[in-house]
Order: C-alpha cells, then sequence, then structure tokens
C-alpha cells in the first residue's frame, strides 16, 4: 500500500538531463519514428526548429528519471514488482529538442487506496534552463522555459491483490 | 512533406491505419534507448511471478510507437501538443514471435480557430482494446 503522507509532496527541480542528438534518434528508432527532423538535422531546421526534434513521448525519459526519486523511496512503500502503469499524457509548450538542458519540478499530485490497490498520480513540469545556468536556482521562480508537463498513474497491487 | 489542410477535414474522418510488430527485441531495445529495465518487459520467470501471462511491452512502447501515424500526418513531429493514454490490457510479446498491433486514426474534434484537431487512436491487438481514450492533439 502506497504510503499516503507523500501525497502533496514537491521535489524541487532535479539536475538537469542533456538531450543529446543520438538520444534523440535512438529514441526515435526504438519507437519507429522515422520522421525525417528526428534524424536529419537541415530537416528539423527546415521545419523551423533549432536542431533534431524529439518524438512526442521522449519527454518519458526525463520524467521517469525525476519520478523515481519518489519511486525508489523506501518510505513511499512502493513495491516496483506490483506496479502496472495507468495512464500517462504529454502536454508539450514546445517540442523538446537536442540541445536541451531540461530540469524537472516533481509533484505527488494523488495517492488514492481502494481495498488492495494503490493508485499514484505524479506530474513533471519540466522546463528548459537558460544556457547561461548550469545548476537550477532554488530561489528562482520557475527554472527555465516550460518545456513539457509529464502526468503518469500507476497502480500499486497489494500483496492479496 | 505535405501538411494536412484543416478545412478539408471532417469529424469522423480515417487519417490512416497501420500495423505495427514488436518482437522481444523491439523490447530490449526500447528499455535500452528509454532507460525503463523493468523486468517484466524482458524476462519471462519475472514476468510470470508478476502474475502476467509473459513478457509484456512496455505499455510506452505502444504508446510510443502508435503516435508515429499521426506525427507522420501531421507532417511534423513537434505539431503533437497533448498526448494521452491508458494502458487497459497488456501486450504479450511471445518467444519466438510477434505481435501485430492494429491503429486507427480518425479525426475526433476540430478547432479552427485554435488550428488543431484531436486525433483518436483505436488500438488493438487481435480485435481486444490495448489502450484506451488515446487521444493526440495537434497544430495543423
Amino acid at each position: 500500500m502506497a504510503n499516503a503522507d507523500f501525497e502533496g509532496r514537491v521535489y524541487p527541480a532535479d539536475a538537469p538531463y542533456s538531450v543529446g542528438r543520438e538520444k534523440i534518434r535512438e529514441f526515435a528508432s526504438a519507437v519507429g519514428a522515422t520522421h525525417p527532423a528526428h534524424h536529419d538535422l537541415v530537416a528539423a531546421r527546415g521545419l523551423g526548429y533549432p536542431d533534431l526534434v524529439a518524438p512526442p513521448t521522449f519527454a518519458v525519459v526525463v520524467a521517469q528519471r525525476a519520478e523515481s526519486q519518489y519511486i525508489s523511496d523506501p518510505v513511499a512503500d512502493i513495491d516496483f514488482s506490483r506496479v502496472v502503469h495507468a495512464d500517462e499524457r504529454f502536454v508539450h509548450h514546445r517540442p523538446v529538442v537536442a540541445g536541451d538542458e531540461l530540469t524537472t519540478v516533481l509533484y505527488v499530485d494523488r495517492i488514492i487506496s481502494r481495498g488492495a490497490i494503490s493508485m499514484v498520480t505524479t506530474r513533471c513540469e519540466i522546463y528548459a534552463m537558460p544556457e547561461s545556468v548550469e545548476v537550477p536556482s532554488p530561489e528562482a521562480d520557475t527554472p527555465g522555459e516550460h518545456v513539457a508537463t509529464v502526468t503518469s498513474t500507476l497502480a500499486i497491487r497489494g500483496e492479496d491483490a | 512533406m505535405s501538411r494536412p489542410d484543416i478545412a478539408n477535414l471532417a469529424v469522423g474522418d480515417v487519417i490512416g491505419t497501420r500495423t505495427v510488430t514488436f518482437d522481444r527485441a523491439a523490447l530490449v531495445r526500447y528499455a535500452g534507448a528509454s532507460g525503463d529495465f523493468n523486468p517484466i518487459h524482458w524476462n519471462d520467470k519475472v514476468a510470470e511471478g508478476a502474475g502476467l501471462p509473459g513478457v509484456i511491452a512496455h505499455g510506452m512502447l505502444t504508446m510510443g510507437t502508435v503516435v508515429g501515424l499521426v506525427s507522420e500526418w501531421a507532417g511534423d513531429p513537434g505539431a503533437v501538443v497533448d498526448y494521452q493514454s491508458r494502458f487497459t490490457k497488456p501486450v504479450e510479446v511471445p518467444n519466438p514471435g510477434t505481435a501485430q498491433i492494429e491503429v486507427t486514426g480518425t479525426v475526433g474534434v476540430i478547432d479552427a480557430d485554435a488550428g488543431t484537431v484531436r486525433v483518436d487512436l483505436a488500438v488493438t491487438v487481435d480485435g481486444a482494446k490495448v489502450l484506451g481514450r488515446t487521444q493526440v492533439l495537434v497544430r495543423v
């Protein structure tokens, strides 16, 4: 049973994730995304992007890294061997592109337990840090340009479910 | 690459269909590319121990793959502004063998003022729905 005390918890901007061209190409190939804007710099720039464009679900790589701060905390009591993914949503304020330095603020929005099943909803607010900044500042109102919001719900089955 | 013209679209139009095939190698490749190494996606014993019939595809692999139908139709993968799905039924991937996923995209909502179209994806394996409420909002 997921620890309900974690509902409402906020994890501040994490260490930046550097979006690389080869990672975008690798991820695009893994999801069968053949559009040239994922692979070819000239094609991406032809569409008006500064660099290779990440596929629509690429932000999950960044989000999962941030979510692990919560999921892997033993006090949160999430047995990963009993987790199934229930739903996922990506809202792109702008596309992720190669060269982005992304930092994520993680919110544990909702923890609901019914019977032996817990449903846990997390939200990752992903920001591109300005080029001049290497480490997110805890004092800043926002860590940078808002790039994406990734909302994810996990279902955790209890021992007798 | 041509872009769809919003004036020529109607709710209910089918934008396209495709069949996507996953084998175990596709799952291993996605695990590496995404960093999701949950063993239920590559180890039968662990999957069975978790109460599954065997190794299943990452929900995010299915979600990440089927949206290609829409981004190619839109002509610009950066035009996808909102994309959501529910994982309603696991996709079993046999060994050896493949899982065949059928995808159909239908125009669900047209917002000419905002310049956006919502494409709804029907995603099935052997006629059974594996993703629910799969909606892709694209700028056209």
